[in-house]
């Protein structure tokens, strides 16, 4: 989001008048201009700029507990290249995003078209239904979910036990993935489903009308008028999931409490660059670990923008 | 995760770099002692002091601190317990601003923030004379010639606290005196009731190093300066280890993390028929428990040397004053008074069941004459004190018991989980130490 922001308000920078002999009424409205932008730009960097800039200086030292701290250029970064943990963070969290991304934009979709059709009885409320679990704070929906998971409590050991059917593990090391799916899936499939639903709103419903008249029906107004006009909805969302996906924190770090065998330190890669920085007191390191996932996510998320243009144009 | 930034004053690090040489400088350049004046002015000054704590009940010692200074007010906080804890002291000195002034420090993790100068000197507060007071051991364990790092509150002497009524459907009528019985009574308490004898917790480092250390192992040391000794894969550990392995591997232990709902369910419902644990265990199971009260009974720990009792520790815990706090006095004054205050520790002990490190205490008849109702009316308290004569002192520490404590449940305690390779494991969790003190610098010996 920032950073379709930066691009758009550099572009508008680099389009302001050159600077020749300007009416002084251009000019109060350049002050203006600069007046109202300015907010932006100190925030961004005093809360980006300088951030980052300060991450990747310390990400060139190495500071001990003995021998404190040195200069070793690019060495926290291969170490990280080589950094076994680290690779297997990201393969969970790359095998998140390709299992549960299209999983959950594709119920997200399914429900704003439904929505949308109109002929979905109580829309409102049920819209407010799927849009609630967003509300409920991830630490939350983490610790809930953990509870319902619960192997000797939990209602759906509960229930399977009374039926007298055996209750499946899912804080085990071959469910806790899919079982963090889940908690992602609920909690994010409101979120994206208005995202999907108000850019729906938008579309003129002559369009409609007209399909209608040459004899198509519900669903073929859906995959041919409305999917393609609402793209760029679409597209948001995924790039949205992406950052999440690799971004992924609090549901691990709250069912290491539950499941500390199963989660450890290094289950995604930000839970490692914040053990490292926390708990071994290595916050260089840490730096070069959120660098270069920081780089992951800029390549990924670009794949993909690139890789559904390429389909729109394709698709004209 | 780019906005992750830390502040370390450069000075701390130089400091450790020549720990030895350092600390002496520090005692030496440290603040001089305030004189009587300063100190009173301090105490009667309104001042407010923010305490890290998770001893329960303690809002009473803090209403009687205040009562002795009403222009003291204490925010007190509880944040977490163990490493929960620990990291969130770390990330508020590391980000400069938050931290508390006083704040809970078990044993263990004193040299851990030592090492990164952490914690206030408080010789120049009084804290020297306080010396006979307490269990000698205890107090080698918070000062040494450098100076006092924290004011003990209580010791972790680790006992056997165990179901009676289980062990009785299974045929057992006094406690398993050494591990062989304990052994059997696992097996027959399995076959006879379903039951487990006991958890081995998978993810608790400090309980396993508390079997290690009454097995007689020495896996950690520290000369205070560069060098570390680590020798937690030793023969000692091998046989401990041993030992649970066979039991997890005839299913007669469970092996579920503990302090998680399900453990405490465990407790509760009688799926542990004991647990191993320390001396603040009583009071802790008392609480998580209700339903079974007059149930327990405590007993030493299972012996590997009947002839040759021995336990060990765990956790146990002191006050520690950060070494960024505006208002010193008062806050080593609150360090120290609640954990010498004769009313403050006769409480602490009788009514929070803390076992004391108080030697008044410990011969206070208040404390070791009181009869549990949970435990049958046994009294715990002169049980735990025997036990606690039975500690080997010269048990050492790593300067980075954080790291060694969650480095456990992904080596030996991931191993001990998967009711695997127990061994193997315990060789990783010294190959991950060992790895990361070279890391950090350390000279790691023989």
């Amino acid at each position: 989001m920032t950073a379709l922001h930066t691009g758009r308000s550099r572009r508008q920078a680099a389009a302001s008048p050159r600077r020749r002999r300007v009416s002084p009424a251009r000019r109060s409205q350049l002050i203006a201009a600069y007046a109202l932008i300015t907010p932006f730009i100190l925030v961004f960097i005093a809360m980006l700029v300088l951030p980052l800039t300060y991450a990747g200086w310390i990400s060139l030292f190495q500071d001990r507990l003995i021998g404190g701290v040195s200069f070793v250029g690019l060495e926290n970064f291969e170490r990280a290249i080589r950094d076994e943990r680290f690779h297997e963070g990201l393969g969970r969290v790359a095998l998140f995003l390709v299992i549960q991304v299209p999983i959950m934009l594709g119920l997200a979709l399914f429900v704003a078209l439904a929505l949308d059709s109109g002929r979905v009885r109580g829309a409102r409320t049920s819209r407010l239904a799927i849009f609630i679990p967003y509300a409920v704070p991830g630490v939350v929906a983490t610790l809930m979910w953990g509870y319902i998971y619960g192997r000797d409590f939990g209602p759906i050991t509960q229930v399977l036990t009374a039926v007298g059917l055996p209750a499946p593990d899912l804080l085990a090391s071959n469910t806790m993935l899919g079982s963090m799916m889940n908690i992602v899936t609920w909690e994010f499939v409101g979120y994206n489903m208005i995202i999907m639903f108000a850019a729906l709103r938008a579309i003129p419903t002559e369009l409609y009308e007209a399909a209608e008249i040459d004899g198509a029906g519900q669903i073929r107004i859906a995959w041919s008028i409305k999917i393609p006009a609402i793209r760029p909805a679409i597209l948001l969302t995924a790039i949205f999931s992406v950052i999440g996906s690799f971004q992924l924190f609090n549901e691990p770090s709250l069912l290491y409490r539950i499941a500390p065998n199963v989660i450890g330190t290094a289950y995604t890669p930000n839970l490692y660059a914040y053990n490292l920085a926390f708990v071994n007191q290595d916050a260089n390191y840490a730096a070069a670990i959120a660098f270069l996932l920081g780089l992951v996510i800029m390549v990924v998320s670009y794949v993909v923008q690139l890789g559904s243009q390429r389909a729109m144009r394709g698709g004209r | 995760m780019f906005t992750r930034t830390r502040t370390r004053r450069r000075t701390a690090v130089v400091v450790s770099a020549f720990a030895a040489i350092a600390l002496a400088a520090c005692s030496s350049t440290a603040v001089e002692a305030p004189s009587e004046e300063e100190t009173e002015d301090a105490l009667s000054a309104p001042t407010t002091l923010t305490l890290w704590t998770w001893v329960p009940g303690i809002e009473a010692q803090v209403a009687l601190f205040e009562e002795a200074y009403p222009n003291i007010t204490v925010n007190l906080e509880n944040v977490g317990q163990g490493g929960e804890h620990y990291t969130k002291v770390r990330t508020a000195l590391e980000a400069g601003t938050g931290a508390p002034d006083v704040i809970h420090m078990e044993y263990q993790f004193i040299s851990s923030f030592r090492v990164t100068d952490s914690l206030l000197d408080l010789s120049p507060y009084g804290a020297r004379d306080l010396e006979p007071d307490f269990t000698p051991w205890v107090w080698g364990q918070v000062a040494d010639d450098a100076g006092v790092w924290a004011i003990p509150m209580d010791a972790g002497p680790m006992g056997n606290l165990y179901r009676e009524d289980i062990l009785a459907e299974a045929g057992i009528t006094a406690a398993p005196e050494t591990w062989d019985d304990f052994a059997a009574a696992a097996e027959a308490v399995r076959e006879q009731t379903g039951s487990y004898l006991t958890n081995l917790p998978s993810n608790e480092g400090g309980a396993f190093v508390g079997l290690l250390w009454q097995a007689g192992a020495k896996p950690f040391g520290y000369d205070g300066a560069e060098t570390v000794t680590i020798n937690i894969d030793s023969p000692e550990s091998q046989q401990v280890v041993d030992y649970w392995q066979d039991l997890i591997d005839r299913d007669l232990v469970a092996v579920d993390p503990n302090f998680t709902d399900t453990w405490y369910q465990g407790l509760a419902n009688g799926t542990y028929a004991s647990w191993q644990t320390a001396a603040w265990g009583p009071l802790f199971l008392s609480g998580t428990a209700a339903d079974t009260s007059g149930l327990w009974r405590a007993a030493p720990l299972p012996q590997w040397d009947a002839a040759n009792p021995a336990s060990g520790n765990w956790g146990g815990s002191s006050y520690a004053v950060v070494n960024t706090t505006e208002n010193p006095i008062a806050a080593a004054e609150l360090a120290k008074w609640i954990n010498t205050d004769p009313e403050s520790t006769l409480l602490l002990a009788t009514d929070q069941f803390l076992f004391p490190t108080l030697q008044s205490v410990l011969a206070d008849d208040a404390f070791a004459g009181q009869e549990l109702e949970f435990y049958g009316g046994q009294q715990v308290n002169a049980l735990f004190a025997e036990i606690s004569e039975t500690i080997d002192t010269e048990f050492e520490w790593l300067p980075f018991m954080d790291f060694v404590y969650t480095a456990f449940p992904e080596t030996l305690g991931a191993e001990i989980a998967d009711r695997g390779d127990l061994r193997a494991g315990l060789t990783a969790w010294q190959d991950a130490v060992v790895e990361y003190a070279l890391s950090q610098g350390f000279t790691v010996a023989d």
